[in-house]
């Protein structure tokens, strides 16, 4: 079975999902990011979704759950690279990812999460707020 | 019958790996048919989403999906695909149809969200009467 790699870097995860990613392996993705938080301590997730030609209403809430799941884990995950068609769809088929932090691409989204993670460093969570350096 | 060749294919549907399969053959097929990004990204998901009520719902997760090409009603190129299966069927489709019914319980975004994708569902069942969906898209004529 294909699994998807989770490479750790400083306090972040980072894993990208591949294009043919069924449901057991999304599952398994997300099980495994969860005990790989909760073992490392990490902070953040990138989930870097590029490759993905196709978000479904499964993969979607995936994806939403990963986050959610991760804050209670105290990390913040930025799901990274959505396609254009892909937003699209998604907006059609009526999914709403509340809850989760995008960015266009793997660039923005790691400026991103180091401003989020910073912020849950310091508790500071005011966006005027210069975050410190750590 | 149709003078010029036609794509059809059958895929069978059996757990998992058939959702896979069969939303990437039938996007595949839409960009043969000229289909562009976005509306293959359409088509791929609403197959995804009918073939993984088989796999979930139909009785041992099995179905069928048939994946053809078909001219619009303007003679615009097309594709259409039936998803069936001969599970416990859908009692009530008025009430499958509405917004926000079948997200609870897992059904995906349900058939609404599918419906959106594309241009024309029908939906054909009973209670024990096993199930069939028949969507269309057509090419949009602008462009080439």
């Amino acid at each position: 079975m294909a699994r998807v790699p989770i490479i750790r870097i400083g306090d972040m995860l980072i894993a990208s999902v591949q294009e043919d990613i069924n449901d057991r392996e999304a599952t398994d993705l997300q099980d495994e990011l969860f005990q790989l938080l909760e073992r490392t301590g990490a902070m953040g997730v990138i989930l870097d979704v590029s490759l993905l030609q196709l978000i479904d209403s499964f993969l979607g809430r995936m994806l939403r759950e990963v986050a959610l799941g991760a804050r209670l884990l105290g990390a913040q995950t930025v799901v990274v690279g959505i396609q254009p068609a892909v937003a699209v769809t998604l907006v059609e088929l009526g999914l709403e990812l509340t809850g989760v932090r995008t960015a266009l691409n793997s660039d923005k989204g790691l400026r991103l999460l180091r401003q989020l993670m910073a912020r849950t460093r310091t508790g500071n969570w005011s966006w005027n707020e210069r975050s410190r350096k750590h | 019958m149709n003078a010029r060749e036609s794509t059809e294919l059958l895929v069978p549907i059996e757990g998992e790996s058939g959702i896979v399969n069969a939303r990437s053959l039938a996007r595949n097929i839409a960009r043969e048919l000229g289909f562009g990004m976005v509306d293959q990204s359409r088509i791929a998901t609403a197959v995804s989403e009918l073939t993984r009520n088989i796999v979930r719902y139909a009785s041992g997760g099995r179905g069928e999906v048939v994946i053809r090409e078909v001219a619009g009603p303007a003679d615009q190129p097309g594709v259409e695909i039936v998803v069936s299966d001969e599970g416990p069927g859908i009692a009530d489709i008025e009430f499958a149809m509405r917004e926000g019914v079948s997200s609870s319980t897992g059904l995906g975004m349900g058939l609404p969200g599918t419906r959106r994708l594309m241009d024309e569902m029908k939906i054909e069942s009973g209670a024990g009467r096993g199930t069939v969906i028949t969507i269309r898209k057509w090419r949009r004529q602008s462009g080439k």
